[in-house]
C-alpha cells in the first residue's frame, strides 16, 4: 500500500480488515457447509455475499492484488449461485485455496506490505479457466454479464420488499435500489405505506414503508439479487417470476436475513481485537459510575478535620462501598475478556475436511458447546493442544473405511469437540469412536524405549498415561500429521501451564476421549484460605462444597486403612493434607480439626485443616516461571503480609492421595 | 582448558577479568560471577514446597516474584546448619532462557574481587556435582567457582 493514508483511511481500512476476515471465515465455513449438505442454497447467498463484499471494499481501497482474486471467486460463485455450476470437491477445494489466498493478501495489506496477487497467479487462472468451463447448462459462455443475459428467458419478476426500520441510518437509500433495477428491464414500483403513522409520532429516520415491483425483461434471478445485495440483511425480500417455475428457490432469497454468526477466525491470526456485546459494556460503564460515586463519598473525607466516630464510621462505609466496587468491577472486566470457544472450534471444521481427505478417510466432525466462554489468553493456549488432539484423532484414532466396516462401524468417523464448564474450569473433549488406544502396543513401545521396565506390571490408566511421556508416540510410520512423539507430552506440557491437567480415557475398539480440564481464568481466583500447621494454601472457592468440624464419632476406616467420613448419608474420603503435601505439622489427631470438603473428579473428598481463615481473592502467580510444575498446587499466590501460600490444585490432590490409599500410604 | 570450554554458560566471556561475588558453606569459600547475582537478602523462612527435593528448601516472595529458594549444603551433602544472623540468601539469575530467579542460602558472605581468567583453574577429573564449574587459585587462597544452572533440580519431564 503505497500512498500514505489520512487517520480516516487508516480507520476505515482497519474496518476493512475486521470485516475482511469475518467475511472470509464466513466463506470458508460456508463453502465447508456447502460440501456437507445437500441443500447449498442459504449456504450459497452467504458465500457469494462475503467474496462480493470484500472485492467492492479492496476496489475502494485500491488493492488491486485482492480484488482481482475476489473478482475470479465471484464469478464462479456466481454461476454456482445460478445454480449453472455444481460445487464439486475439486472446485471447492480450489475455492478454499482462493480463501487461504485472500487471507494471505489481507495479512500482506495489514503488514502495510503490497497486496501482490503474482503469486496467486496460477490459482487465478485456474478461477478464470473453471469459470471458462462450459456450464452445466446449454449455453457457451464466456463472462458472467453475457451468462446472464443469454440464459435468462424473457419473463416478469415480482418482487416484494420490506425494507427494516433502521434501513435509513445505514445509508441505504431505496430509491437508489429502485434506479438500478430499472435499469435491468422495465420497472413498475408501487409503495405500501400503510404503516406510516400519524404525523406526531412519526420518526422522521425510520423507514415505514414496503414495496411492491414489477420488472420485466431478461434477467435473471441472479441480477435482481446483486441489486439487493447491500441491504439483502436489513430487510425482507421476496423474489417470484411469473414466467417461469424454473427458479423455484424460495428460500435463496428469504435465507438472506440469515447471518451465518459463527465469529471463525483462523486462529493462526492473532486476536487483536474482541467483540464485545453492548450489555457487557453498560455494565462496565455502570460499576465506574459507581466507583466515582464513591470515590467522591471519600474525597468528601479529604479535609483536615478531626477523625471522629461519625467520620470513621463513614470512612468505614466508603472503604466497605469501594471493597465491593472493585470487585464488581474485576468482574465485569473479566467478562469482557471471555469469548466463546467457536473461535478456536471454527478452524476446525476446514482442518478436519483438509486431513481425512489426505488420509483417505471419512470423518465427521461435531462441535457441542461452541457458546462456552473462556477467558481470551486461556482460549489462545488452548488452541494448539486441540490441534494436535484432533490430528491425533485423525491420524490415530479413526480408521479407514475397510477397517471400519470390517469392524462392523459406519464408514465414517465421527470425532467430537464438546466444551463445558464444570466448577471453575472449562473442560475440553476430544472423542474419537476409533480403534482405541492399544495396551500393548503402548507397553510394548514404553519398553522398547525404556520408559518402562520390562518386567513392570502397570494398571491401564498407568499404561495410557505413558502416551503422554516425551519422545512417546506409536504410530508406526511418521507422516506429516503427526507420529513424531512430541504431541502429547507437549500437549501436557502446555495445559499444566495453563494450571490445567489432560486425562485420556479408551475402550479398545470403541474410542478415545481426550479430556482438557483448564481454570476459566488465569488472573485471579476465589479462594479460601486454610492454615495448616504454620503454613497457609488456598482451596479454590468454587470447589468447596462445605467445611465441617470432624466428629469423631462419624470417622471410620474403609478396608480398614483408609480414613473415611460420614457426611449424613454419604461416605467421603478423608485426605490428610500434610501427609499428601508432605508438610511437617505437629499436631495429627483428626478429631479436633476441620474437613473441607471439596468435590475432585466429580467425588466428594475431605481435606483435613487446621484453620479455616479468610475467604479471599488471590492473584495467582505461576510456580514455573522460576521453578517447576507441583503436583497437587496449580500456583502460588502472596498474601496480605507478603507471605506465600500454594493454591491447591484439588483434582490432582484427589488423585495424589488416591495413589497413596492404593500403596496403603494413608495410615492416619 | 579454559574455563568456557568447561562450562561455557558459567562466567561472561567478554573480559579478561571478571568480578566474582564470594561467600563462606562450611568454611570454604565460593563464588559466583557477579553479573548473575541480582540481590542479597537476610534469611527468612521460606515457604516449603510440597514433595520438593530436599535442597529446595521452599519459595519466597521478592517483590511479588515467586522464588524458589535452595540450600548450598544440602546440595554439596554438607551438614546441615541452623540459620542464623549471617545466615544470608544470595539472589541469582541463572543463565537459562528466559533466566530463572533462584535464591541460594550460604553461611555468610565474605567479598567481592577481581580476578583474571588465568586464576580460574579447570576443575581436576573427579567426580563432582557440576555444582562446582572452576577453581580460582590465589596466592592467599581458593575459590570455588559455582554455576547457577546447576543449582535448581533441572526441571521435570512431563509426566
Amino acid at each position: 500500500m503505497a500512498p500514505s493514508l489520512s487517520e480516516l483511511q487508516q480507520q476505515l481500512l482497519g474496518t476493512f480488515l475486521e470485516e475482511s476476515y469475518e467475511g472470509l471465515d464466513n466463506l470458508e465455513s460456508g463453502l465447508l457447509g456447502l460440501e456437507s449438505s445437500e441443500d447449498g442454497s442459504v449456504a450459497i447467498n452467504d458465500i457469494f455475499r462475503a467474496a462480493h463484499s470484500l472485492k467492492g471494499g479492496a476496489a475502494t481501497f485500491g488493492f488491486a492484488g485482492l480484488t482481482e482474486l475476489a473478482h475470479e471467486m465471484e464469478t464462479v460463485l456466481d454461476d454456482v449461485r445460478a445454480g449453472k455450476r455444481v460445487v464439486t470437491p475439486a472446485l471447492s477445494s480450489l475455492l478454499l485455496q482462493g480463501v487461504d489466498g485472500l487471507r494471505a493478501l489481507l495479512a500482506d495489506v495489514r503488514q502495510g506490505l503490497p497486496a501482490d496477487a503474482t503469486a496467486f497467479a496460477a490459482l487465478i487462472s485456474q478461477l478464470r479457466a473453471v469459470s471458462k468451463q462450459p456450464k452445466h447448462t446449454d449455453a457457451p459462455v464466456t463472462s458472467k454479464s453475457t451468462v446472464a443475459a443469454t440464459r435468462a428467458a424473457p419473463g416478469t419478476w415480482h418482487i416484494k420488499l420490506k425494507a427494516a426500520a433502521s434501513i435509513l441510518s445505514s445509508g441505504n437509500e431505496p430509491l437508489r435500489l429502485f434506479r438500478e433495477l430499472g435499469s435491468l428491464g422495465q420497472l413498475q414500483v408501487s409503495c405500501d405505506a400503510t404503516d406510516v403513522p400519524p404525523l406526531s409520532t412519526l420518526e422522521p429516520e425510520t423507514c415505514y414503508l414496503s414495496w411492491a415491483m414489477t420488472v420485466s425483461g431478461n434477467i435473471t434471478r441472479g441480477q435482481i439479487e446483486d441489486v439487493f445485495a447491500w441491504v439483502a440483511d436489513e430487510c425482507q425480500l421476496d423474489i417470484s417470476s411469473s414466467a417461469t417455475t424454473k427458479e423455484s428457490d424460495p428460500s435463496a432469497a428469504s435465507a438472506a436475513p440469515v447471518r451465518v454468526e459463527s465469529g471463525a477466525r483462523n486462529a493462526e491470526e492473532p486476536l487483536e481485537s474482541i467483540r464485545v456485546s453492548v450489555g457487557k459494556v453498560d455494565q462496565l460503564m455502570n460499576m465506574v459510575g459507581e466507583l466515582v460515586i464513591t470515590q467522591s463519598m471519600l474525597g468528601e473525607l479529604e479535609d483536615d478535620g478531626p477523625i471522629d466516630r461519625a467520620r470513621l464510621a463513614r470512612i468505614r462505609e466508603g472503604l466497605s462501598l469501594l471493597a465491593r466496587n472493585t470487585r464488581s468491577l474485576q468482574d465485569s472486566v473479566m467478562r469482557l475478556r471471555s469469548i466463546p470457544v467457536s473461535i478456536v472450534f471454527a478452524r476446525f471444521p476446514r482442518l478436519v475436511r483438509d486431513t481425512s481427505q489426505s488420509l483417505n478417510k471419512k470423518v465427521d466432525l461435531r462441535l457441542t458447546g461452541q457458546t462456552t466462554e473462556v477467558d481470551k489468553t486461556v482460549l489462545e493456549k488452548l488452541s494448539d493442544p486441540l490441534v494436535h488432539l484432533v490430528r491425533n484423532s485423525l491420524d490415530h484414532g479413526v480408521e479407514g473405511p475397510q477397517e471400519r466396516l470390517a469392524a462392523g462401524k459406519p464408514e465414517s468417523g465421527t470425532i467430537e469437540l464438546r466444551a463445558y464448564h464444570r466448577g471453575g474450569d472449562i473442560v475440553v473433549e476430544v472423542e474419537d469412536d476409533g480403534r482405541g488406544l492399544s495396551r500393548e502396543r503402548i507397553l510394548d513401545k514404553a519398553r522398547r524405549v525404556g520408559l518402562v521396565a520390562d518386567d513392570a506390571d502397570l494398571d491401564d490408566n498407568a499404561v495410557y498415561d505413558l502416551i503422554f511421556a516425551p519422545g512417546f508416540s506409536t504410530a508406526e510410520s511418521v507422516t506429516d500429521l503427526s507420529g513424531r512423539g512430541v504431541g502429547m507430552d507437549v500437549v501436557r506440557k502446555n495445559i499444566r501451564t495453563l494450571g490445567g491437567d489432560v486425562s485420556v480415557t479408551t475402550k479398545p475398539g470403541k474410542g478415545t476421549k481426550v479430556c482438557l480440564r483448564v481454570p476459566l481464568t488465569l488472573a485471579i481466583i476465589d479462594g479460601q484460605l486454610v492454615r495448616l500447621g504454620d503454613y497457609h494454601y488456598v482451596v479454590p472457592l468454587l470447589s468447596i462444597v462445605e467445611s465441617i468440624q470432624v466428629d469423631p464419632k462419624f470417622v471410620m476406616r474403609v478396608d480398614g486403612r483408609i480414613p473415611a467420613y460420614r457426611l449424613r448419608d454419604e461416605v467421603v474420603r478423608m485426605v490428610d493434607l500434610a501427609k499428601v503435601l508432605a508438610i511437617p505439622v505437629a499436631k495429627n489427631e483428626a478429631s479436633d480439626r476441620l474437613m473441607v470438603v471439596v468435590e475432585s473428579d466429580g467425588e466428594k473428598i475431605g481435606l483435613l485443616v487446621d484453620e479455616l481463615l479468610a475467604q479471599q481473592q488471590v492473584v495467582v502467580k505461576s510456580l514455573e516461571t522460576n521453578f517447576d510444575h507441583v503436583d497437587g498446587v496449580s500456583g502460588a499466590t502472596v498474601l496480605g503480609d507478603g507471605g506465600i501460600a500454594f493454591i491447591l490444585d484439588i483434582v490432582v490432590l484427589g488423585r495424589l492421595s488416591r495413589r497413596r490409599s492404593a500403596l496403603g500410604l494413608v495410615a492416619a | 582448558m579454559s574455563l568456557a570450554a568447561v562450562a561455557p554458560s558459567a562466567v561472561s566471556h567478554a573480559a579478561s577479568t571478571l568480578q566474582i561475588l564470594t561467600f563462606v558453606v562450611n568454611g570454604d569459600e565460593y563464588g559466583v560471577d557477579i553479573l548473575s547475582v541480582q540481590e542479597i537478602r537476610g534469611w527468612a523462612q521460606p515457604m516449603p514446597i510440597p514433595n520438593a527435593p530436599p535442597s529446595v528448601r521452599g519459595v519466597i516472595n521478592i517483590r511479588g516474584e515467586i522464588v524458589p529458594i535452595v540450600d548450598l549444603r544440602s546440595i554439596l551433602g554438607l551438614p546441615e546448619r541452623r540459620p542464623d544472623e549471617t545466615t544470608v540468601v544470595v539472589v541469582l539469575r541463572d543463565h537459562n532462557t528466559p533466566p530463572r530467579v533462584l535464591g541460594t542460602i550460604v553461611d555468610a558472605m565474605a567479598d567481592v574481587m577481581d580476578i583474571t581468567r588465568e586464576a580460574i583453574k579447570p576443575l581436576p577429573t573427579f567426580e563432582t556435582t557440576g555444582v562446582t564449574v572452576g577453581v580460582v587459585t590465589l596466592p592467599e587462597k581458593m575459590i570455588s567457582l559455582l554455576n547457577p544452572n546447576a543449582l535448581l533440580p533441572p526441571r521435570k519431564a512431563s509426566v
